[in-house]
């Protein structure tokens, strides 16, 4: 079932970490952690947000320096701890999420970086730049125009010249980190296939990924850490994702379909041959009150521009959209949002919340005029209206006026969540409420939406993964290249057949 | 009683700690190297030649905020002076009435709004940078400016136009009155307004303040108005000073209004900045240049000494949150 690669039981580690300890201003990050890594493994290191997986990776990369007594073993060598010069002399890469790489540089000098900077002859040698980014990129088996500036590729490409980069280095070992956060399903699984590759030709990889699936697809073994302290090492063969989850969480979490009839309630939102060329074909789809409709597919369906024409962001070019009976054309989502649609970004970071202010004022934003007391802003309102929500919601935060970028991916959707409704939406489009955020924390999100639809609010369910529209919808509706291609009943269906379709 | 100093502390910010420690040091160290510095003279000379770059400054803090900059500032302010200039002209010279002032004001509000309005439309419509079109702007009025005087001073205005520049109301210099209500109209703008929440969300992220329902193009346009309104007002209050109008008068003043403004904390791209510590390091500037000449030292030094504070300032901040990044790593 899993790919063989080089790695075998019973052989020396080329990583083993013992007593690690990290405190950062009186908070334990790690608690006595011991972590291996066999010679070219794939091994995933599994946890939520905050569990200690980055500072450890730090750690081994001498960002960080752990308490005294820590025994760091490489490859034959004994540290106390590593620098960054040692680690990258070791042959240790890290290839973060944002994979820090120079969009207006060519691909070719993003992958030779390291070789020409900082060495000496001073003079830049072109026809070597050419020569190692090609080497290196033969050795993934891909082919890139390596002249071309990097930003002429997609994200999935510049993965891949952030891995080759790495391999220039001469890793031994390389530690991904959410590897897979923005790619669709295709660059996923040719990703995971370089990874393979790399794992064939010695290297160890370390993966650090939320998509359980795709851990389990492609990790020999999996090392699980909780609240800075370790849970276990465990091999692949013969885990499944709720066994993991369980473990990253330290809960066990009863997945069941939680649709039910709402087709006697009345209609909300009415959507008849909405079409904008490119993007959505004939879109027709009803909400009711109190209804969750699920809309699942492949990145790049429409799902989002589908949202964001409701939201009177895009322009239809034909069809219809009512709501409660009364036809609506929105010059800008202020109409959208006056006639009672609310839309939660896919992009909480640069479209659904402003990170650097406050909580208070992401929370606010769209409500303004609710805390306005006599014309001016009133500071007592905004104070009080953001307590009632946060308390609403459930959210754990420090003070009002931290900058919103201080809480978890979790409770910044939960801000984002209370933003809209306190414009006391009728309809609310939920795109991607759960993308970076930790599986603990992503019941709770749906609890809130079961919640809110149990009120009656009409909610559209945006997601790519389809067993959380599977379980958290009353009806599931299939989007491919624009246009509605199946609807299910969850309670009438099974996961794998909506899954079958979405996947095939 | 904590409650109250942490009210003040809140509704101060921590933008506050800059100016402030920097006043202390200022009124320190002339205050103990000349007698005299601390005297009315002292405070009579700032509270004059604050209101200028003042005005100007406060009308360079509103783009700034938005993550802009309107580099038309100062010729803007010559232009609407122009404007004023012009309307006594044309209506008597020296012996016109004070009603054909007030209505040369108006107009030269409007005029400074309209500069604004169309700064505002082009950035907020074709997403132009604003350092580009606010630089078109100053180009376009000042050779406008210099085509309508050829290059000279406009002057022979009535009597009552020098207590403007010059008078006082109750001991308070009639400038000052002015600059201090603007200060306190633009504190309540950016603390107590809609158009002032929205500023500071453009100034930090315009396309999640769009997906929010705020009509951003909107906030800009008002934005570089309120910016060229502002900007006649120091126009005006410096015709009345100076008795003439001149185009390029007050043109050094651009740059230290955007200094000016980062000295008070202002972000330099925009969604944080607050008036009052801008104020505080508007004082603290004439301060440093009233003490000086005090002390003997030329003018243009009082100018070298300003840049020099200012570096200053960027090193401490640096050396602030390192210190500050530096405990939180050590840890307990």
């Amino acid at each position: 079932m899993h790919q063989a690669t080089s790695a075998t039981v019973g052989e020396k580690p080329l990583l083993s970490l013992r007593n690690i300890n990290m405190t950062f201003g009186g908070i334990k990050a790690l608690k006595n952690v011991s972590f291996d890594v066999l010679p070219g493994e794939v091994h995933c290191l599994a946890g939520e947000n905050g569990c200690g997986k980055s500072t450890l990776i730090k750690v081994i990369t001498g960002v960080y320096r752990p308490a005294d007594g820590a025994v760091i073993e490489y490859d034959g060598e004994t540290y106390s701890h590593m620098s960054p010069v040692t680690a990258q002399d070791c042959g240790i890469q890290v290839i973060w999420q944002d994979l820090a790489l120079f969009p207006e540089m060519s691909v070719a000098e993003n992958i030779a970086f390291h070789e020409v900077v900082g060495r000496r002859p001073r003079l830049v040698d072109y026809g070597r730049i050419r020569r190692i980014a090609i080497d290196a990129l033969a050795r993934l088996g891909v082919t890139l125009d390596v002249e071309l500036p990097l930003k002429e590729y997609a994200i999935a490409q510049r993965q891949i010249v952030a891995i080759a980069r790495a391999l220039v280095g001469e890793a031994k070992l390389v530690f991904m980190d959410e590897p897979t956060a923005s790619l669709t399903q295709s660059e996923t699984d040719h990703l995971l296939d370089i990874v393979r590759t790399l794992s064939a030709s010695g290297v160890a990889v370390v993966f650090v990924s939320h998509r359980l699936a795709e851990v389990l697809e492609i990790s020999n073994r999996i090392t699980v850490l909780r609240d800075g302290a370790l849970v276990g090492v465990y091999p692949a063969g013969g885990m499944t994702q709720s066994r993991i989850t369980e473990l990253m969480t330290g809960k066990t979490f009863d997945q069941h379909v939680r649709a039910r009839p709402r087709d006697d309630h009345p209609v909300v939102l009415d959507v008849r041959g909405l079409t904008r060329p490119g993007q959505f074909e004939n879109i027709s789809l009803t909400v009711r009150r109190g209804e969750t409709v699920g809309i699942t597919g492949l990145l790049g369906a429409g799902r989002t521009e589908l949202a964001l024409a409701l939201f009177g962001m895009l322009k239809p070019a034909a069809g219809s959209i009512r709501i409660e009976g009364r036809e609506v054309r929105f010059g800008s989502n202020r109409d959208a949002i006056k006639a009672g649609v609310a839309y939660l970004s896919e992009d909480r970071l640069s479209l659904g919340l402003i990170q650097p202010q406050s909580i208070a004022d992401n929370l606010v934003i769209a409500s303004l005029r609710k805390i306005l007391s006599g014309g001016l802003l009133s500071d007592d309102r905004k104070r009080g209206l953001v307590s009632r929500w946060i308390a609403d919601l459930g959210v754990r935060i420090g003070r009002q006026a931290d900058a919103i970028s201080t809480l978890s991916g979790g409770n910044q959707q939960r801000v984002a969540i209370a933003k809209w409704l306190a414009t006391d939406p009728k309809i609310l489009i939920l795109d991607c409420p759960t993308v970076g955020v930790d599986v603990g924390a992503r019941a709770g999100i749906f609890d809130i939406v079961a919640k809110l639809a149990e009120s009656g609010l009409a909610i559209i369910l945006i997601s790519d993964e389809v067993p959380e529209v599977y379980f958290n919808a009353d009806r599931v509706l299939h989007m491919a290249q624009g246009r509605i291609v199946g609807s299910y009943d969850p309670r009438q269906t099974r996961l794998e057949e909506i899954e079958a379709a979405v996947y095939a | 009683m904590t409650t109250i100093l942490e009210r003040v502390k809140a509704a101060l910010g921590p933008e506050m700690a800059g100016p402030g420690l920097a006043f202390v040091a200022v009124v320190l160290v002339f205050g103990l190297a000349s007698p005299q510095f601390l005297s009315a003279a002292t405070f009579g000379s700032v509270a004059f030649q604050l209101p200028e770059l003042g005005l100007l400054t406060l009308a360079m803090l509103l783009p700034i905020l938005t993550g802009g900059l309107n580099l038309a500032i100062t010729f803007t302010a010559n232009i609407a002076g122009l404007t004023v200039a012009w309307v006594l002209r044309e209506n008597g010279g020296v012996d016109a009435g004070i009603g054909i002032f007030i209505a040369g004001c108006l107009l030269a509000l409007l005029v400074g709004a309209a500069s604004g309005v169309v700064m505002g439309l082009v950035i907020a419509f074709t997403r132009a940078h604003p350092i580009l079109v606010s630089l078109s702007m100053m180009i376009f009025l000042r050779g406008l400016g210099e085509f309508l005087t050829r290059g000279g001073d406009i002057s022979g205005f009535p009597a009552f136009v020098g207590p403007i520049g010059h008078g006082s109301i109750a001991g308070i210099p009639v400038p000052l009155i002015v600059f201090i209500a603007c200060v306190l109209a633009w504190h309540v703008l950016l603390g107590r307004t809609k158009l002032g929440f929205n500023t500071y969300m453009i100034g930090s992220n315009l396309e999640a303040t769009r997906y929010s329902g705020i009509n951003t193009r909107k906030a800009i346009v008002l934005v570089y108005t309120l910016s060229g309104v502002m900007c006649a007002v120091a126009g005006i209050i410096m015709l009345a000073r100076f008795n003439s109008v001149r185009i390029g008068h007050g043109e050094s003043y651009l740059l230290i209004t955007v200094l000016a403004c980062f000295l008070g904390g202002v972000n330099p791209f925009g969604g944080f900045g607050r008036v009052i510590p801008v104020f505080v390091a508007l004082v603290v500037l004439q301060l440093l240049s009233s003490g000086l000449n005090l002390i003997g030292a030329n003018q243009h030094l009082a100018t070298a000494v300003w840049g020099i504070l200012l570096v200053g300032v960027m090193i401490l901040r640096w050396v602030a949150t390192r210190i500050k990044f530096s405990i939180v790593r050590r840890g307990s």
